[in-house]
């Protein structure tokens, strides 16, 4: 369980996050999502404690993680958006140094080493250093390493960016898996299918504040289900409507070529924010 | 539990170490070689220096300064490169130990990778044929100095926001040092508020304490508290700034 309160991080001048109010449940998959920029990798920094908040307070599992943060770091795993494995040790060595430092048994460890290595498939590869490692490779050893010390929740931060499709559909296999064991994953995309296709909650963030929050189902509804595209002119025009037959009587007024389909995150996304993701 | 995390944080580095020991020792072989030659054959055959040769004049300078050199760069460059470049620091960060252990374990890899370098000039030195007294002083001022430096590495590395003033820093503090701290000649022949300053460094003090001992002379006392002074104060703050990087 994850709550945030009126969560705050001012960098001079600039406001990254201005006062979160969030509350994610035991057992869910939450997305954050926003254009560049929005506080998605702030908020996260603050929750895995690399960062400090400039105010208001955030709880993992009751611990606040401000003051209680040891006990924060034995319940959280993180995989964070860049490749910050060890170089210089081979993929076995980066999760037995995972496993030192949070100071599992020397037989435990082992046995936890083998496990996650099966698990992300990697033990062909296991005694290879990790710079010879592909882009996928490397982000399924992160996730190894976060699951290492048996977190209770797990914070991904943009885990499929630059992945080919086979690898994120593996991914999100993996990230299913972990959830239907009991674990709870906070994660960041701007990949609006990602969020569509794993989260059971979305939360959308502009200029550090949560713009809307709900199932990819409700934020549809509440925008519009039904979308009409016309290609008149330069730009395409996007208009969202409750239903089919408004959105039909709408069709009919419009000259030059029209598509009617069902909205997705992404129209959502665009009608609440203003930009494309990516801006 | 400290005990147990300084060592996991020790342990990720002798790991490296020892893949990249032929490399590192051959590395290590060659600043001191061209020292050796160029002062111990080259320039210094036949200068007398305090009623000895310039060769064992030179060796313990040649000593602290390889000891600094290599514990600063071993813990600087590296923990630098961890911060800004290839982000491994976070994992350290995020994990249950304290900025106590994690200083210790980084300083105390940095020290042994300087023991072993000062070893291979000592090594070096008598195939040239100095002759040098070495005993347990000796060696206990060869690991302050190593010490001290590694834990300089880390205050640099923590607050030095670029690889390039890292290397600002080398040039501006730690290459004057290897020259004028008593490490080719005596800093006593230099003017008096120059004289003063180096008197005050570190290197200055591992220089001189390895020259008495290697010549036979005993500790100096004061030289080895400077250093173990130098050796608390940098630990100190290398704890701090790596407490305060959140």
């Amino acid at each position: 369980m994850i709550e945030l309160r009126q969560l705050t991080k001012h960098y001079g001048n600039i406001i990254a996050v201005a006062g979160l109010d969030l509350h994610i449940e035991k057992g869910e998959i939450f997305a954050l999502l926003g254009p560049n920029g929005a506080g998605k990798t702030t908020t996260i920094r603050m929750l895995t404690m690399l960062t400090k908040p400039t105010g208001g307070t955030a709880l993992i599992n009751g611990y606040d993680v401000m003051r209680d943060l040891d006990r924060v770091k034995k319940e959280i795993g993180v995989v964070p958006q860049h490749m910050n494995l060890d170089q210089e040790l081979t993929a076995r060595e980066n999760l037995e140094l995972h496993g030192r430092l949070h100071r599992i048994p020397a037989s435990r460890r082992q046995e936890r080493i083998e496990e996650l290595l099966d698990y992300v498939e990697l033990r062909e590869r296991a005694g290879d250093l990790v710079n010879k490692f592909s882009g996928g490779m490397k982000r399924r050893l992160m996730i190894a390493r976060a699951l290492m010390h048996n977190p209770k929740v797990l914070f991904l931060d943009e885990p499929t960016v630059g992945l080919d499709p086979q690898t994120r559909r593996k991914i999100w296999d993996l990230i299913r898996r972990m959830n239907s064991e009991g674990m709870t994953v906070l994660l960041t995309t701007h990949y609006i299918e990602e969020a569509e296709v794993l989260c059971h909650r979305v939360g959308i963030m502009d200029k550090g504040r949560l713009i809307a929050l709900g199932t990819p189902r409700e934020l549809k509804q509440k925008v519009g289900e039904v979308v009409v595209e016309s290609f008149g002119g330069k730009d395409t025009g996007y208009k969202l409507f409750p239903s089919r037959d408004r959105a039909l009587a709408y069709a009919g007024q419009l000259d030059g070529n029209v598509l009617i389909r069902e909205a997705n995150l992404e129209d959502v996304f665009v009608e609440l924010t203003g930009r494309k993701v990516g801006d | 539990m400290i005990e147990i995390d300084f060592y996991t944080v020790f342990w990720r580095e002798m790991v490296v170490f020892r893949r990249t020991f032929v490399k590192f020792f051959a590395s290590r072989l060659v600043s001191p070689l061209l020292y050796l030659v160029a002062f111990g054959w080259g320039l210094g055959r036949g200068i007398q220096m305090n009623g000895g040769n310039y060769l064992e004049f030179v060796v313990p300078g040649i000593i602290a300064l390889s000891a600094m050199n290599t514990s600063f760069n071993a813990v600087g460059v590296s923990l630098n490169m961890s911060r800004l470049y290839h982000k491994t620091l976070e994992e350290y960060l995020i994990a249950p130990i304290s900025a106590g252990a994690f200083v210790l374990g980084k300083v105390l890899a940095g020290t042994v990778r300087g023991l072993v370098a000062s070893l291979i000039i000592l090594v070096l030195a008598f195939v040239f044929g100095a002759h040098l007294a070495i005993n347990g002083w000796f060696f206990l001022v060869v690991i302050l100095t190593c010490f001290l430096f590694a834990a300089l590495g880390v205050v640099a590395a923590m607050t030095i926001n670029s690889h390039e003033d890292m290397a600002n820093f080398a040039t501006f503090v730690i290459l004057p040092m290897s020259f004028l701290c008593g490490t080719f000649f005596s800093p006593d022949r230099l003017p008096g508020a120059i004289a003063y300053i180096i008197e005050v460094l570190p290197l200055t003090h591992a220089s001189h304490a390895l020259r008495a001992l290697a010549r036979g002379d005993g500790l100096l006392p004061v030289s080895l508290a400077v250093l173990a002074g130098y050796a608390a104060v940098l630990f100190v703050a290398g704890v701090m700034v790596v407490k305060r990087v959140r």
